[in-house]
């Protein structure tokens, strides 16, 4: 995708541990969403198993059957044999394109010659990275959540053969670790967790003593209590090359969300559309990363 | 098991070396390496004399370039690649793989380590950096339990080195954003966490706060021990409750406890964290950790255990320790 395109749109993994038949719900709904592609799969917990990766598949081939591109995310950290197991299954039988969140996908993927998307946590922050990427097989890339407008800008501009990939609107992966803190907070460890992050369809918000959202805890994953909503710096991400905007789903008014990123590529006005979606964030919106500032911040308006 | 100690001054690594440390490892004075603070590390000059006093007793240097540089500073990374290699360092510490890349193609004969802010924590992704840029160790994120880094050991195509004692990281490091999110500054992509310059210590009417760019991390009651406001570490409010800590007491990492079942799992390298800490901190911890790989490759019995954790416990941060993800039940 040049600097003057039209950014795509995608649907990032689910995060979140829903029950089966909401995912089921939400993919079904989402055919008919004017999303590009959709990313599939367990990112953050190995211990979440309500769908198995043959029903990843399968709803892929619904979505498919949709026009939609779909991409097979993997885990992002690996710590046990069986993990690695599963992960070298995984890229050796999907049937469609993977996502690598760590560099152990990206050396599987690599061994078996097929292309793949490098996710936001490979830790790709230069042109060297990327082209080295680029070697080994990837076709896009998605920034890694904490670089801004100006990073984006100058890699892909010096790497335009790699596809780039931005997170536009979501809640931001900010840390993984061997703790579950979801199951900290019922006072359990994770190898006794009950499966508690399954209440908390969205995570749940840590607040600073002073009552401020700043944190969700989502598993072993910690993220923003804010939610990342570029809607208002829709020129600056077409300008600096984005070729696809990624949507971070959650359990309410995805499909407005949807809609306004939508309505952004049909030339809706960006400051309107950010006022529109601004109310479907939760506990507010931030911006801070893109401009160059930090990432809770909120408003930001110049790089 | 060779014990790999931080340097982050000149003293400090006099100490290191005195006190037997096989390796120290060090940083350049700028965002290059992940303990970017004021008044740490080193300028050409020591580092040449450090080097040079660290051969003379046998003992190897490391140095980090173990951050993630963006176009606009991308110089600066080789050019301390450059000088790690002119200096005749025993090991280039480094993460990113712009950096690797470069480091193997210009400088073939430049031992390189993985460094933990690679967050490379399984054999599959060891054998990716080994395959591409050879590396001689790794040195592994403090998330795995023990029986998971005897996993990694037995199939990484390297030697793997794990932290031993100091400050704990609870998230994968490399994948930590949580100063970042705060601060605008993180590990990544400026080589501090919490970084001095965004905390504000204020007393309140409710009692000592410490903030970082404003973010009330924690506050303290009168005759509290505050503790520096790493984020990971705050006390927080969750459903309402009283704020406690949510993610992590302000604890340190000790392994003296398991040094055995570390060296039985294949470790091949103690790593010791505390760059930013005082030489007399890098001295304390390197004597007892000596002394106890020592008692356990010699397969001695008896160790005095509690001994060690004693004068270790005085150094720690909060005065406590824990064993982390090496401890099954911490997860």
């Amino acid at each position: 995708m040049n600097a003057t395109g039209t950014p795509r749109l995608s649907l990032a993994p689910i995060p979140y541990f829903w029950s089966r038949e909401a995912v089921m719900a939400f993919y079904e709904a989402a055919r008919d969403w004017p999303v590009d592609v959709v990313y599939l799969g367990e990112t953050v917990c190995p211990k979440r198993r309500r769908l198995r990766s043959t029903d990843y598949f399968a709803i892929g081939e619904s979505l498919a059957a949709a026009g939609k591109e779909v991409v097979i995310s993997t885990l992002t950290l690996i710590e046990a044999g069986s993990e690695l197991g599963g992960l070298r299954s995984l890229c050796r039988d999907s049937p469609f394109t993977v996502e690598a969140n760590d560099m152990a996908a990206v050396g599987v993927l690599e061994r078996e010659s097929r292309g793949f998307v490098a996710g936001p946590t490979l830790n790709l922050y230069n042109a060297a990275a990327l082209e080295r990427m680029r070697a080994a097989g990837a076709r896009r890339w998605v920034l890694p959540v904490e670089l801004g407008a100006q990073t984006a800008g100058a890699l892909t501009s010096a790497v335009p053969a790699l596809e780039s990939e931005i997170l536009a609107w979501g809640r931001l992966p900010l840390a993984w670790s061997a703790r579950c803190f979801t199951a900290r907070a019922e006072n359990r460890s994770r190898d006794d967790c009950g499966f508690a992050c399954g209440d908390d369809p969205d995570g749940r918000v840590v607040r600073t003593q002073d009552g401020q959202p700043f944190l969700t805890l989502n598993g072993i994953q910690t993220q923003s209590a804010m939610t990342q909503n570029l809607a208002a710096d829709y020129p600056a991400l077409c300008n600096a090359g984005a070729g696809v905007l990624r949507l971070v789903p959650q359990s309410h008014d995805m499909e407005q969300v949807v809609a306004g990123f939508d309505a952004l590529r049909n030339g809706a006005a960006p400051e309107k559309v950010a006022e529109e979606l601004a109310p479907l964030t939760g506990v507010g919106g931030c911006n801070g990363y893109w401009h160059g500032a930090a990432g809770l911040v909120e408003g930001a308006a110049e790089s | 098991m060779e014990l790999v100690c931080p340097a982050g001054s000149l003293p400090a690594l006099r100490n290191a070396v005195a006190a037997g440390a096989d390796a120290v490892y060090t940083g350049f004075r700028d965002a290059t390496n992940a303990r970017h603070f004021a008044g740490l590390n080193f300028t050409q000059n020591d580092l040449e004399r450090g080097i040079a006093e660290a051969h003379a007793r046998g003992c190897r240097v490391f140095l980090a370039v173990n951050t993630y540089p963006q176009p606009g500073s991308w110089s600066a990374w080789e050019a301390a690649v450059d000088r790690a290699a002119e200096l005749g360092v025993d090991a280039l510490i480094a993460a990113d793989v712009g950096v690797l890349d470069y480091a193997s193609r210009r400088h073939p004969a430049l031992p390189l380590h993985l460094s933990v802010q690679a967050s490379a924590t399984n054999a599959e992704a060891l054998a990716f950096y080994h395959r591409h840029f050879n590396i001689r160790r790794a040195v592994l994120p403090r998330v795995l339990s023990v029986r998971q880094v005897a996993q990694v050991a037995a199939e990484s195509p390297v030697p793997v080195e794990v932290f031993g004692f100091g400050s704990l990281c609870i998230m994968v490091e490399g994948r930590c954003l949580l100063s970042s999110y705060a601060t605008g500054r993180s590990p990544n992509t400026y080589g501090a966490c919490s970084p001095a310059s965004h905390v504000r210590w204020q007393v309140t009417g409710d009692g000592l706060e410490a903030r970082v760019n404003g973010v009330l991390v924690d506050r303290y009651g009168s005759g509290e021990r505050a503790g520096y406001p790493t984020i990971c570490k705050g006390r927080f409010q969750l459903d309402g409750a009283a704020p406690w800590h949510v993610l992590e007491e302000p604890t340190s990492l000790s392994t003296v406890d398991i040094l055995p079942e570390l060296a039985e799992a294949g470790v091949a390298a103690i790593k010791v964290e505390g760059r930013q800490r005082s030489p007399a901190y890098v001295r304390q911890v390197t004597e007892v950790l000596r002394e106890a790989i020592d008692a356990c490759m010699a397969g001695r019995t008896g160790a005095p255990r509690k001994e060690w954790q004693e004068r270790l416990r005085s150094v720690s941060e909060g005065a406590q320790v824990t064993l982390g993800a090496y401890h099954r039940q911490w997860g």
